[in-house]
């Protein structure tokens, strides 16, 4: 049911989104989280940033948390795509969709879904700045934010 | 034979994507790192209980007392930071 695109090329939210619409009639709420590449990080600009992934697991790690998410939520489509290669400040870099009968589940599905890739799916980005290029380091608050969902009732 | 895969930063460190390695006594993701470790320099600072790495085996996130088995896909890495 969820659709899990890796790509280089750009994405499009409308399109995304009325992607899943045209699937079910039962949908009531559509929540959607962009993520954009920022020109600045831990105090250098940035002026390009490369995603390397693993192949396969990727994909895996991914349609798990999905599924996770459809556990917990009244989730009736999803749509997940991160671009991988190379990318500059603006770009657009990853796209959660999901739908739902209510918004309540499909705001929740969204951000649970967007805290989990952040941790569990292996994705690296590497930054070009002006001191040369640098791996980024996971930040112990994407860990927090994941952790929080233990500890959160999934009724919403 | 496991086959071993490294990305990112420890890919670099390590200065190999892939490579095959026996299995070892005993036969669990701790073991390998050990195993790993004691190669060289390079092996062991990358690998050092102070660095932070993660380990999946076959495509899904493990810890070190994770079993192995031979032809098993173990990857080592730093931790993820997409998004």
């Amino acid at each position: 049911m969820p659709t899990i695109r890796l790509q280089t090329e750009d994405f499009d939210l409308s399109h995304e989104c009325a992607a899943i619409r045209d699937r079910s009639r039962a949908i009531g709420a559509i929540a959607s989280f962009v993520g954009v590449v920022r020109d600045m990080n831990d105090g250098s600009g940035v002026s390009s940033m490369t995603l390397e992934h693993y192949p396969g697991m990727t994909e895996r790690a991914l349609e798990k948390i999905v599924a996770e998410a459809s556990q917990r939520w009244d989730v009736i489509d999803a749509t997940v795509i991160h671009r991988v290669g190379t990318l500059q400040p603006q770009d657009q870099i990853v796209l959660v969709v999901v739908a739902s009968a209510h918004r309540g589940h499909a705001f929740a599905a969204c951000e649970f879904i967007m805290d989990y890739l952040k941790t569990d799916a292996p994705f690296w980005k590497k930054e070009a700045t002006p001191q040369g290029t640098r791996w980024v380091e996971a930040r112990a608050s994407d860990d927090d934010a994941k952790q929080r969902w233990d500890s959160k009732g999934s009724a919403t | 034979m496991l086959k071993v895969l490294y990305f990112a930063a420890l890919r670099e460190a390590i200065g190999v994507a892939e490579e095959r390695v026996a299995l070892p006594a005993p036969a669990t993701v701790g073991a390998l790192v050990e195993a790993l470790r004691a190669r060289d320099g390079k092996y062991a600072d990358a690998l050092a209980p102070s660095r932070r790495w993660r380990v999946a085996v076959n495509q899904d996130m493990v810890g070190l007392d994770a079993a192995l088995k031979a032809g098993d896909e173990v990857a080592i890495f730093p931790p993820v930071t997409g998004g």
